[in-house]
């Protein structure tokens, strides 16, 4: 379904990522790892439009999509989550919800001054949808309260619900157990699971909590210093000797 | 208290330092030379009686502190007020049923002056809603809000002047033009953001300003533009024939147009027409208020705060940024038109002088007083700061310091604003 192939992203003197390829097919769960600053976030923002890479290919649904805008990368089916949580804070979490629908919903002002039949239709099922997804995540019960004013681990399930009801194809979560207890990290690897099982949504992720990413993905890439290093299946992957050295050092 | 000593005499001396030579001492002509002079007695005793003020105060801090907490309530007050959070919703209609009772009945108790502010209010609301759009929703600092409103009024002006367009031809042309402006303006500069858009669009103000100013052959320069007609209504008539008549309300009527008085026969009243434009001016802020009001609760409202809330966040869910940017900003222009053409007519006559860019402040300061994004707090703002600047004309001189005062206070009460925005609560049907 996404396929990268080459792709370099330079800033100035510094190449940040350097020929990096990955490929993510229907129903797949793949994590990027690599220690600190590796650059797997700018592979991130690469893919998903927010920077214009510096060569490389990648092809989402069989479609160039490199030096596409952001949104219009999004509305093919890719969307994102952030290291850090970006929710509308101000803004309830229902409204959140809404917001994320928007170009499901009519947009049409003259219909939506008048309360066109259409526009009730389209706002209910945006509403229904909305509710499903908190459901799921467990935030029904919060729905009117302001999404800045919930805790942590309720802002980062929100930030996962408010990605679902764009109904993506292709979900990519930028270290989403970053700041959540055990508990909370076991509900995170349920959820992701679930996606992929009852939702067919394809999952790339970036994460450093090693038993989420051995336990749930079907393939890992590891990147270091921006270069990729090596891919392979968790048990590869634990196995293989360059990868512990990068992360150990050299004994 | 010992310990606040050198502090009090030190804000005492300040006070000393700072008022003696400004109110202390005066320049006088004398013949062609310019003369220093001091000011009455009395005027000494006042500035060392401030200076004693600020030295007491300051002196027993904690104690007038003490008190103020002892008397001071918690949180906001207005909020305090207001009924409790389930009888909100029928309470507000109440409260909207009466006030608009209230509002029809004005002109009729009051006299002709009161009408004629009460008119200049209603042109502020339309104002403070039209740009809380652009600041409070969309987040987007705009300080030449003030040229759209000039789009407005001299597409009135102009259009009535060159070709007779009446009143309710020219209003959703003015509410266009000024939407057209402020697209064309958005375009370009809705890349900015924060400050950098607010030395723009400040810069934009100013340009619209001058070349209203200098564009002598069309708009009359600094002249202004003279003669506006004041609105008609359109009546059905039925004798000799039927056919639509316009209705003036000036003791003659313009070629074409039939005087309200000799229409009805009855006696010629010259306050009549202060009272219409007032009723005029009250039905289009009710359409602004209402049309608003659903935009704010239509995806494009929710957009329009979503961007302001989080900009990466919205491009990451395929929102179009600059399509929801602009049209915050052209919607926000169309309500600057329509409030300048009732402007136009109110006056019935504009120049350039009429907006300036305090102009734009004030609109802004009511955004901010009534609480960004807050319908009810910009409409209560707008009336506050219509009526203050008309209280207070005698002391013009002191208007923008009195300004500068409520600002400051309003920061350390209730930065928020009057009555801060209250998010809607939505309905699921699960719960």
């Amino acid at each position: 379904m996404l396929s990268v192939r080459d792709l370099s992203m330079r800033f100035g003197g510094l190449l940040a990522v350097n020929g990096v390829s990955l490929d993510v097919n229907e129903r797949e769960i793949i994590s990027i790892i690599g220690p600190n600053g590796a650059g797997k976030t700018t592979v991130f923002n690469c893919i998903s439009g927010f920077y214009k890479p510096t060569s490389g290919q990648i092809t989402f649904k069989g479609k160039q999509v490199q030096g596409l805008p952001d949104f219009k990368i999004s509305r093919l089916g890719m969307v994102r989550t952030f290291q850090h949580v970006r929710l509308f804070n101000r803004m309830t979490v229902i409204e959140n919800l809404l917001v994320a629908q928007h170009r499901h919903v009519n947009t049409n002002l003259l219909s939506g001054l008048l309360k066109t039949p259409s526009y009730r239709k389209k706002e209910s099922e945006a509403m229904e949808k909305a509710a499903y997804w908190l459901k799921k995540v467990d935030l029904l019960p919060l729905a009117n309260r302001e999404a800045g004013n919930l805790a942590y681990g309720q802002q980062r399930r929100l930030e996962i619900a408010r990605c679902m009801v764009t109904g993506p194809d292709l979900l990519m979560l930028d270290e989403p157990a970053a700041g959540l207890n055990p508990k909370e990290t076991r509900d995170l690897d349920e959820l992701i699971v679930s996606l992929k099982h009852d939702y067919n949504v394809s999952i790339l992720l970036i994460e450093h909590d090693m038993g989420l990413v051995m336990g749930i993905s079907d393939r890992i890439y590891v990147v270091s210093q921006g270069t990729p290093l090596a891919d392979g299946t968790p048990d590869e992957i634990r196995t293989n000797p360059d990868v512990i050295k990068a992360y150990l050092g050299e004994d | 208290m010992r310990k606040n000593l050198p502090f009090a005499l030190f804000t005492a001396v300040i006070t000393l330092v700072l008022s003696l030579p400004i109110l202390g001492l005066k320049l006088t002509h004398e013949g062609t030379k310019l003369v220093l002079e001091g000011a009455t007695q009395s005027t000494y005793v006042y500035i060392f009686l401030a200076a004693a003020a600020v030295f007491l105060s300051q002196l027993f801090r904690e104690q007038l502190n003490a008190a103020k907490a002892a008397v001071k309530p918690k949180g906001n007050i207005l909020a305090k007020l207001m009924p409790p959070e389930e009888k909100r919703d029928m309470a507000g209609k109440i409260f909207f049923v009466v006030l608009l009772i209230a509002a029809v009945l004005i002109p009729f108790n009051t006299g002709r002056i009161w009408s004629d502010i009460a008119t200049l209010a209603l042109i502020y609301v339309i104002l403070g809603l039209g740009l809380n759009i652009v600041v409070g929703l969309a987040g987007l600092l705009d300080l030449g809000y003030v040229a759209f409103y000039a789009v407005g009024a001299y597409s009135y002006a102009l259009l009535s002047q060159y070709f007779g367009l009446s009143f309710w031809v020219c209003l959703p042309i003015g509410a266009l033009l000024a939407a057209t402006f402020g697209f064309l303006l958005g375009f370009p500069v809705l890349r900015l953001r924060g400050d950098y858009l607010a030395i723009v669009t400040l810069g934009f103000g100013e340009i619209i300003r001058i070349l209203l100013n200098n564009l002598t052959s069309l708009t009359g320069g600094p002249n202004g533009i003279g003669g506006i007609p004041k609105p008609t209504i359109p009546m059905l008539q039925f004798d000799p024939e039927f056919s639509i008549v316009n209705l003036e309300f000036s003791r003659r009527a313009a070629e074409g147009n039939v005087a309200f008085h000799e229409f009805f026969g009855v006696p010629y009243d010259s306050s009549l027409k202060v009272v219409v434009l007032y009723l005029i001016a009250l039905v289009l802020a009710l359409v602004t208020i209402v049309i608003v009001r659903r935009l704010i609760r239509m995806p494009v409202g929710r957009a329009w705060e979503a961007l302001r809330e989080d900009e990466i966040a919205c491009r990451s869910l395929g929102l179009n940024r600059t399509a929801i940017k602009l049209s915050a900003f052209t919607i926000g222009a169309a309500f600057a038109g329509f409030a300048g053409s009732l402007y136009g007519a109110r006056q019935g006559h504009i120049s350039p002088e009429s907006f300036i860019f305090f102009e734009s402040v004030i609109i802004l300061a009511i955004v901010v007083l009534g609480g960004m994004g807050s319908q009810i707090g910009v409409m209560v703002a707008a009336v506050l700061v219509v009526l203050l600047q008309e209280l207070s004309r005698e002391f013009d001189e002191y208007r923008l310091l009195a300004f500068g005062m409520v600002m400051v206070l309003m920061m350390i009460w209730c930065p928020q604003g009057l009555i801060p925005m209250k998010r809607p609560h939505l309905q699921l049907k699960q719960e």
